[in-house]
């Protein structure tokens, strides 16, 4: 007999394109919410995989703060060109100027909460019924529990304890008009995975995710790019350091980490070593906030 | 290197959490941060070292309480495997959160404690995981350094054991015992403690395990989920089949049956991404693109002409219930069965199994959230189905409220009738 052997990614992919398919079976407007970031780049292939040579059943859907890095805007552009397929934007900026919403300020000001407004508006403007979005389980510890079709309500809200049972691969999509699915088909996908796909694949990502020379903020011991954006205090130093992103989003809040891997084998070299000598860089502010926190329970109680 | 999938299931106080704990940690899956903040929280263990337990609860609740309630997923990876952990609650109330968990697993580990031995619980996450169909159990008896790591302790528990086993269906049980807390024969062997157990370890044991064998390559099945017409002027005639093999294989030049309209074709070519492919098997996704220009669309499943296979619409299924509201004789529901949803009725409910003992209880007449039962479906529409027995992948399916939309039971089917 001869031997029938799938490799743990394609094993992977084989369930998320199983999943895309899913959603474009079972849905009648569906989107894939592109952010630029290395996941959502999987996402796009997966999605090649899924459904050439036919177009793609759904838009890619950008939701816009007005700060992401250049480079990631010029990518997405480009991607989304060579592909030919559809990309909705929406801009952050324009929701908060229609509803007047208020800027946060301050030192941590960030438009990555604001976006959850444009998407919501987004969602209905077009009727999407289901979202397929790059979040993996690994990521944190609520997230482990969440499915891969995670029902929402009509305000978006996931309800841990209303979550449908999900055996088999066997997923329920069916929801009342108003609600809306948002859908992972790397729910089971570390982020080592991803990397190792990302350079099977031999896909092209925006360069900020290798290391390259920028101007950072030192902020709570993470380095922050600097920019026109971010809330800059008198006393803020500017240091000029080689960098790489390790996940890409907004610049308010996306820290780079010091790296000098120039190409994919380089980055999943220093993710492997992270393990052990992230510990040292990371473990004071941890430690610092985790015990804060925890004091201030503890505070409360007694 | 592939991929195990596993379940762990467990109560309070049986070690679950210490033993997943202990996996992480000595695998080095645990990050720095994960660390510090159980390190932070200031509880420790017996011997003042960190309580691994803490590393699995995720929600607030189950911190404080001390217990899961949810199925909560897990990642490592050695060299030789990479795993995923459906980390699921132990008590009977959580019953269904077990099932949903071991619906996708290869092997279940379930936890006997040492001084305990075989209990109520044993049984029924043996059982569960039996009705589940997992090929492997491995039974932990834990907490071997509390009973001095004594031989004649563990071999008492093994026999008790294979005498209760015997009613299971699973194809492989293997017996490790272990502290989990000490790390006795989780990752590392046991030589200095049980000089007298020669097996291996219980991570060398999940890096062994023959998986690939686990995929039905036998019966052909392949649910149409979607079809790609790009309708191009380069692809203008293309039609391809986009869905998964979920058993059996297929490649350029089968005879196949298009179920449940029973059209006959042959396969032209078998692709993935506009890449033509020698072979598909399960558990592949791909597109399959036929000679003749039949009517195919979602819900439909192509299979192979030589087996002969036929719909049916009448089943008899053993079915986890899975919500608050009691399920009735005559209950009308939507059946979804890979990529096909059809109406069904739920015409009589047969027994309920007692999931402690295996027995069958008579006259039941509604089930309850939790119980599972062995039921007589009829469907609305013909489906092609397998025995959950001899085909796990074709044999599940689930129950959906008709206007809630929850899901609200799990099915497996039992019995077909042509």
């Amino acid at each position: 007999m001869t031997k029938r052997y799938l490799d743990y990614l394609d094993q992977l992919e084989a369930e998320a394109i199983h999943i895309m398919r899913e959603v474009a079976g079972q849905f009648e407007k569906p989107a894939l919410l592109f952010s630029g970031g290395k996941d959502s780049i999987t996402l796009v292939r997966l999605a090649e995989k899924a459904f050439r040579p036919g177009k793609f059943p759904f838009p890619l859907v950008h939701i816009d703060t007005g700060h992401n890095f250049p480079e990631a805007i010029r990518y997405r552009d480009e991607l989304a060109e060579r592909l030919g397929e559809k990309l909705i934007v929406r801009n952050v900026e324009d929701t908060i100027k229609r509803k007047s919403l208020s800027e946060p300020k301050g030192r941590y000001a960030s438009r990555n909460a604001l976006q959850t407004h444009t998407l919501l508006e987004t969602i209905e403007e077009f009727g999407f019924d289901a979202c397929i979005g790059g979040a993996r389980r690994d990521e944190e510890k609520a997230r482990a529990k969440e499915r891969i079709f995670s029902v929402r309500d009509e305000f978006g809200q996931w309800d841990p304890k209303r979550q449908r049972p999900e055996l088999w691969n066997i997923y329920n999509g069916r929801v009342h008009k108003g609600e809306n699915v948002r859908v992972f088909p790397i729910s089971n996908w570390t982020e080592l995975d991803v990397w190792n796909y990302i350079k099977r694949e031999e896909i092209e990502l925006p360069n900020i995710y290798y290391t390259h020379e920028r101007e950072c903020l030192v902020r709570d011991g993470k380095l922050m790019a600097w920019s026109d954006f971010i809330f800059q205090e008198p006393d803020d130093v500017v240091v000029k350091k080689q960098v790489r992103f390790r996940t890409v989003g907004d610049m308010t809040c996306t820290a780079a980490v010091e790296s000098i891997a120039h190409d994919i084998d380089g980055v999943i070299a220093e993710i492997l070593e992270s393990k052990i000598s992230e510990r040292g860089a990371t473990r004071i502010d941890d430690k610092l906030s985790e015990t804060a926190m925890e004091d201030r329970k503890k505070g409360g109680y007694f | 290197m592939d991929i195990l999938r596993f379940i762990t299931a467990g109560n309070v106080d049986d070690g679950k959490s210490t033993l997943i704990g202990r996996l992480l940690y000595d695998t080095k899956q645990i990050f720095a941060d994960q660390l510090e903040a159980i390190e932070s929280s200031g509880r420790l263990n017996e011997d003042g070292q960190v309580d691994l337990s803490l590393l699995t609860d995720g929600l607030k609740a189950e911190r404080e309480q001390g217990i899961t309630i949810d199925v909560a997923y897990k990642y490592f990876s050695t060299e030789k495997r990479k795993f995923i952990i459906a980390d699921a609650p132990g008590h009977i109330q959580y019953t269904r959160n077990m099932v949903t968990g071991a619906s996708n697993s290869n092997l279940s580990i379930i936890l006997v404690d040492a001084r305990k031995g075989v209990q109520e619980q044993t049984r029924r996450h043996s059982i569960i995981s039996s009705l589940l169909g997992i090929p492997h159990l491995v039974i932990c008896i834990n907490k071997m350094d509390l009973v001095g790591y004594e031989e004649q302790v563990y071999n008492q528990i093994v026999e008790d054991y294979k005498q209760f086993a015997k009613k299971l269906r699973a194809k492989e049980i293997t017996f490790i015992p272990v502290s989990a807390l000490k790390g006795d024969n989780i990752v590392e062997g046991s030589e200095l403690t049980m000089p007298w157990y020669k097996g291996p370890s219980l991570l060398e044991h999940l890096e062994q395990v023959p998986v690939s064998q686990d995929f039905n390559l036998e019966d052909a099945r392949f649910p149409v989920q979607y079809v790609i017409r790009p309708l191009t002027a380069e692809h203008h005639d293309y039609r391809g089949y986009a869905g998964k093999v979920i058993s059996g294989t297929y490649k350029a030049g089968d005879k196949v049956t298009v179920q449940p309209s029973g059209q006959t074709s042959t396969i032209k070519s078998v692709e993935l991404g506009g890449q033509v492919l020698e072979e598909a098997f399960a558990p592949m996704s791909v597109v399959l693109q036929l000679e003749d220009d039949v009517d195919i669309s979602r819900g439909d499943m192509i299979v192979k002409a030589a087996e002969n296979l036929e719909v049916a619409q009448e089943f008899e299924a053993e079915v986890c219930w899975m919500h608050n509201k009691a399920l009735k004789p005559g209950a009308k529901l939507l059946l979804r069965h890979n990529s096909t949803e059809t109406r069904c009725v739920v015409r009589n409910i047969d027994y309920k199994i007692d999931i402690n003992t295996l027995d069958h209880l008579e006259d039941v007449d509604q089930i309850q959230l939790n119980d599972i039962c062995r039921v007589q479906i009829k469907a609305a529409s013909p489906l092609l189905l397998d025995k959950y027995a001899d085909n796990r992948a074709n044999g599940g399916f689930i129950l959906v409220d008709e206007t809630s939309f929850a899901t609200v039971g799990a099915g497996m089917v039992a019995e077909i009738e042509y």
